[in-house]
Order: structure tokens, then sequence, then C-alpha cells
């Protein structure tokens, strides 16, 4: 199984080095309605994950962005690739007092 | 604001306040607020009377509540079980956990199975999929926007609203300007002694800001009701009893079916509170509601499904 997933990450990396590229990357993780840490910042191209630790579902709206991830229950993920430089900020799209930001050099 | 000011103000509204698990009742009539130990409790006996149950989450399988699902048939199974059947039935929001196609349909059925006419609003745990439809679909037909209505019932005048849509920034529920509209035209011709019942699933004024537990423009929508000689707003999503009287107005949060979350400023946080084994039920309930007089704010009975 494990070589399987070797070789078909290989093969990802081999037929699309562009698509897949990611320098780093990084997690957010969301614990007690709250983004840790709650500014993150990352070099330009990085891949950022926010994983729920919660009972309860959160999502995260990035309104600059026009992205909205689905609803996260517990232990799902959400991973966003910032290909742009800036500040960005973004609420829980159920709980909005969640508030959290990405800067992005 | 400086610590101590903050203090205050936490100390009054704490008085206004019962929290789960508290195993209190609480009845309203005639402008004051009663409390009643649980099994001492009596409901208006007459009169006509509709029930409300809140945030039952069907889907939910967390620790703090493994079968969701039981807890609020045993709810429902407490309306119907009344010696003086309620007129309907009021699910203030957070049917489902997710928003799933199983969850809605688990819902349906259940309520169905009460023969009750049942009335809801979305909490925001219903709008997660599908651009708002599935809830729609299911309990959208007759309503405006995202889902808003009124209807009248025995002289009372009850208006449904939905403030769980394109929440923002500052953390609080949102009406938006087409529904205010809509609402402040639903009740323009009403007579000023036609008692009026609000249900929204989050409070609609502000319970605790620092975890969006209010309304942003609540204040505008009660503001159309302010001539009305007698107001009762039901919400839920808070997971507990809440009782305030200003004015005319009544305010109500109801318990969830499904599990109790924390104090405001107590708890570290709004999540989902475990209970020990055993006490679930004392801490989920129901919440029964009769009209006493059509001057006078209505009565409400919050029952545990366990003393």
């Amino acid at each position: 199984m494990t070589m399987l997933l070797q070789r078909g990450l290989l093969l990802v990396c081999l037929i699309a080095p562009v698509a897949a590229r990611s320098d780093t990357d990084a997690t957010v993780h969301i614990d007690n309605f709250k983004f840790g840490p709650g500014t993150l910042t990352v070099a330009k191209g990085t891949a950022v994950t926010w994983t729920n630790q919660d009972d309860i579902p959160h999502s995260i709206v990035l309104n600059a962005l026009g992205v909205r991830s689905k609803a996260l229950d517990t232990d799902t993920a959400f991973t966003y690739q910032f290909d742009k430089s800036g500040s960005f900020t973004y609420i829980c799209g159920l709980h909005p007092f969640m508030h959290g930001q990405v800067v992005v050099k | 604001m400086s610590t101590d000011e903050h203090k205050d103000d936490r100390r009054g509204f704490l008085k206004c306040m019962t929290w789960a698990g508290s195993a209190m009742v609480w009845s309203v009539a005639g402008g004051i607020p009663r409390a009643h130990v649980v099994g001492q409790a009596r409901a208006a006996t007459s009169g006509f009377s509709f029930a409300q149950v809140s945030d039952s989450h069907l889907g939910f399988d967390k620790p703090a509540n493994t079968n969701v699902t039981a807890t609020f048939q045993q709810a429902l199974g407490q309306v119907t079980a009344m010696a003086d059947k309620p007129a309907f039935l009021i699910h203030t929001g957070d049917i489902t956990h997710l928003s799933t196609p199983e969850q809605f349909d688990t819902g349906a059925q259940l309520l169905a199975a009460t023969k009750l006419q049942v009335y809801t609003v979305p909490g925001e745990h219903d709008i997660l999929e599908d651009d708002r439809k599935s809830y729609l679909n299911h309990y959208g037909k007759g309503s405006r926007g995202d889902g808003w209505y009124s209807f009248n019932a025995e002289g009372v005048h009850f208006i449904g609203l939905v403030n769980v849509v394109n929440l923002q920034g500052n953390g609080l529920g949102d009406l938006g300007l087409e529904q205010l509209d809509w609402l402040e035209k639903d009740v323009k011709n009403l007579s000023a002694s036609t008692p009026i019942v609000v249900f929204a699933h989050v409070p609609l004024w502000i319970v605790y800001q620092d975890w969006g537990w209010g309304t942003k423009d609540g204040g505008q929508a009660l503001s159309y009701l302010k001539r009305f000689g007698s107001v009762t707003v039901l919400n839920g999503h808070i997971h507990q009893v809440m009782q305030k009287i200003e004015g005319q107005v009544a305010f109500h949060t109801a318990r969830s079916t499904a599990f109790p979350q924390g104090a405001p400023g107590v708890a570290k946080g709004p999540g989902p509170i475990a209970v020990p084994p055993g006490d679930l039920q004392k801490v989920l309930g129901t919440a029964r509601i009769s009209v006493v007089s059509t001057q006078s704010p209505l009565a409400i009975v919050d029952t545990p499904l366990a003393g």
C-alpha cells in the first residue's frame, strides 16, 4: 500500500510538477472555537491546511478570495494554496466570531 | 470599557438567566418570570398552548450525546403525551447537525410521527449544503426569502425569522434588509392588541457577543414591534434556558434536545458539554407555551426530559 502511494505520488510529481507545487505546507488547528495560530505567516505558494479538532463543525470563509470551504466535521481538514501575497483574514462560516489571518509574503 | 465595568455588566446579566443543568422550570405570566423546581411545575391550564423544541442536531454523535435521535424522540414523545395536546409544534432550528439528506429525512420522519402541525426556522447547521435548498425543500413551502413567514393562530400573530444566512465577521446573527422590510410590512396593519410571537434560531437580542450569541439587526426588528402590547421572542442556538423581560417584550431561549452548552463567561467555550452519565436528560428538554391572556406575555414552562 505504501509502495503504491509512493508510486502514485511520484507519478503526480512527474506528470504535473506545477500543479502539485507546494514549497511548504502549513497547518492551522481549530480547537475550542479558535484558530491556532490566529495569524499565520507563510511564503507564496504555501498550502495551508485547517484541521477541525472540535466536536462541532466549522468552516473556512476567505471573503477576499471568494473561498468558502464545506462544513468540516471533527477531524476533517480543508486545504487552500495561497498563490498571491497579501494579508487575508478569514472567519468560520458557522461561528463568525472566530477570526483568523494568513499573511502571505 | 474597564475590566471592573465589564464585571458589573456580567453580574447584572447573570441575574436574568438560568442555565441548563440548573433543573429549574420557568414560567412567565403577566410579565413576571417565576421559577419552579422541576416536578412542581404546572403549565397554565386554560387557553391554547403550543410546544417548542430546538437544536435536535440530528447526526451529532460525539461524547456529549451519542444518540441524539433517541433524545429528540423522547422530547417529542413528551410533547405528544401531554394531556391537553398543544395546538402545534415549533422547532427553532438546528434540526440537523450537518444538513445531510439522511439527517433531514430522520427529522422529517420524527416530526411527522407527532401528527402535529410543525413550524420551523433554520439554524446555521441546517443550511450547510446545497445552497440552503435542502432545508427549503423540506420546510420552505409558503415561506419567503431564506425561509421566513408569518401565520395567525387563535388570535396570536406568529412570525418565523431567519438570522443564520450570510453571517459576517461581526460574529452575530443577521436578518438583512429584505427580511426587515418584509417584517415591517407584515405587522403594519395589525392592531396593537394582537399578541405577537417571534421565533428565530439565534437569540434576537445580544446574549453574549463574544460567542456570537445575538443578532446584529435584531433591535431593528424589535423596533417594528414596539407598539404591540404583548411580544414574546422564542429562540434556540445557545442550548440553555434564558429569559429576560424588557418592557412589553419577553425573551426566551430553549434547551436543546441534543446536548447542553456552557454558560457564557463561565465555560471555556461555546461547545458541547459532556455531563455525567444519567444526567443528560436533566439538561435537555422542551418548552410549552400557553396563551393565558391576550394582554399578557405568554406563560412558558420549560420541561427537562427527566427531572
